[in-house]
């Protein structure tokens, strides 16, 4: 292992943070602080995760997408990022590409996401 | 004023802080850097540091540069530069420079060769605009236009910013924070990107233009160590 990737995975140690097993296809329901003024609070934003990227690296991070008033928002997350309270998986999605960019076309009946029926938990 | 020090890009990376900030850092490596000779006021007419870094194999350096190692007894090393020192700011010969030389929060200069372009065009080389996409330009859309005026003067001034080589080309980046220092390994992780590739040797010095911190090791952070044979 290089330096560079060494000190990355130290740092991501250092950080302690959990991260639940999710993937592409998966909704979930992110804690991300956000600081008004003096006051600090937690805001959830729930949708499918249609990207991850940056694999091992502390850089990596993933993508959310949900359908808010009718318009498409998308929140790039940074997976390791300090600001993110927690993340809570809420359903698993059947899927079978690891990117579903080609939901920004869908809406409706199309955009739909089977759910896995027989997850199983990683064991480590 | 203090020495710098030579250092190996490493690469970049990126720091959570604890307030949610993130801060990309490129890390630089101090790999058995020594003090291999001094430049005296009486003997050389001004007062300097020679510091050599990183490893190289005795067999591939020159006699006379193993003569040379062997004066300091110091290990061969594979990159050698000089920093002028104030008199009450020499280092011994034979001193190991760690990375506490800097402080977390302090500001400083490194300077080293950029990443080579080859031959490129005005548009890339100078940020010129270029030409316009319709209105009749036809071919010469990225290219760099007019050279000058007419028969008076005459000819293409000196110095006309015009194609050409790019990169490779040794730059100094000002101003940049150390964030973040590891002794242990000879790390010192610094704000920002620096000129070069990964792997590139680039000398650190004290920013010219901030003031200097109080509390900085003077002459140096030093470590005596063992010196290798030449």
């Amino acid at each position: 292992m290089n330096l560079i990737a060494q000190i990355e995975a130290e740092q991501i140690a250092a950080l302690g943070k959990t991260i639940p097993d999710f993937k592409a296809g998966d909704t979930v329901r992110v804690g991300y602080k956000v600081t008004e003024g003096t006051r600090s609070r937690v805001q959830n934003y729930e949708g499918v995760v249609i990207a991850r990227k940056g694999g091992a690296t502390i850089a990596a991070s993933f993508t959310v997408r949900k359908i808010s008033f009718g318009e498409g928002v998308e929140r790039v997350f940074p997976l390791y990022s300090t600001n993110i309270d927690g993340i809570e998986v809420v359903r698993r999605g059947k899927v079978r590409r690891a990117k579903l960019y080609y939901l920004r076309d869908r809406r409706g009946k199309s955009a739909r996401i089977a759910e896995v029926t027989n997850y199983k938990e990683k064991s480590e | 004023m203090r020495s710098g020090v030579i250092a190996k890009k490493l690469g970049m990376t990126r720091l959570f802080l604890e307030d949610g900030k993130q801060v990309p850092v490129t890390v630089l490596q101090l790999d058995s850097l020594q003090v291999v000779a001094q430049r005296t006021a009486d003997k050389d007419g001004y007062t300097a540091v020679q510091l050599g870094a990183g490893t190289a194999k005795a067999k591939r350096t020159t006699a006379a540069q193993r003569g040379h190692f062997a004066k300091a007894n110091v290990a061969p090393k594979r990159k050698i530069a000089e920093f002028r020192v104030t008199p009450d700011c020499m280092i011994d010969v034979g001193a190991e420079i760690t990375a506490e030389h800097y402080l977390a929060g302090q500001f400083v200069d490194v300077a080293g060769t950029t990443n080579g372009k080859g031959f490129q065009g005005a548009m890339k080389r100078h940020n010129f605009g270029g030409l316009r996409a319709s209105h009749g330009v036809s071919v010469s859309h990225r290219s760099h236009g007019s050279t000058g005026q007419c028969q008076d003067p005459g000819k293409v001034f000196k110095g006309k910013k015009m194609a050409g080589h790019m990169g490779a080309v040794r730059v100094t980046t000002q101003n940049l924070q150390v964030v973040r220092t590891d002794a242990e390994r000879g790390l010192i992780m610094i704000k920002g990107a620096v000129p070069g590739s990964a792997g590139g040797w680039v000398t650190v010095k004290d920013a010219v233009k901030k003031p200097a911190m109080a509390d900085v090791p003077t002459p140096a952070a030093v470590r005596m160590t063992a010196g290798g044979e030449a």
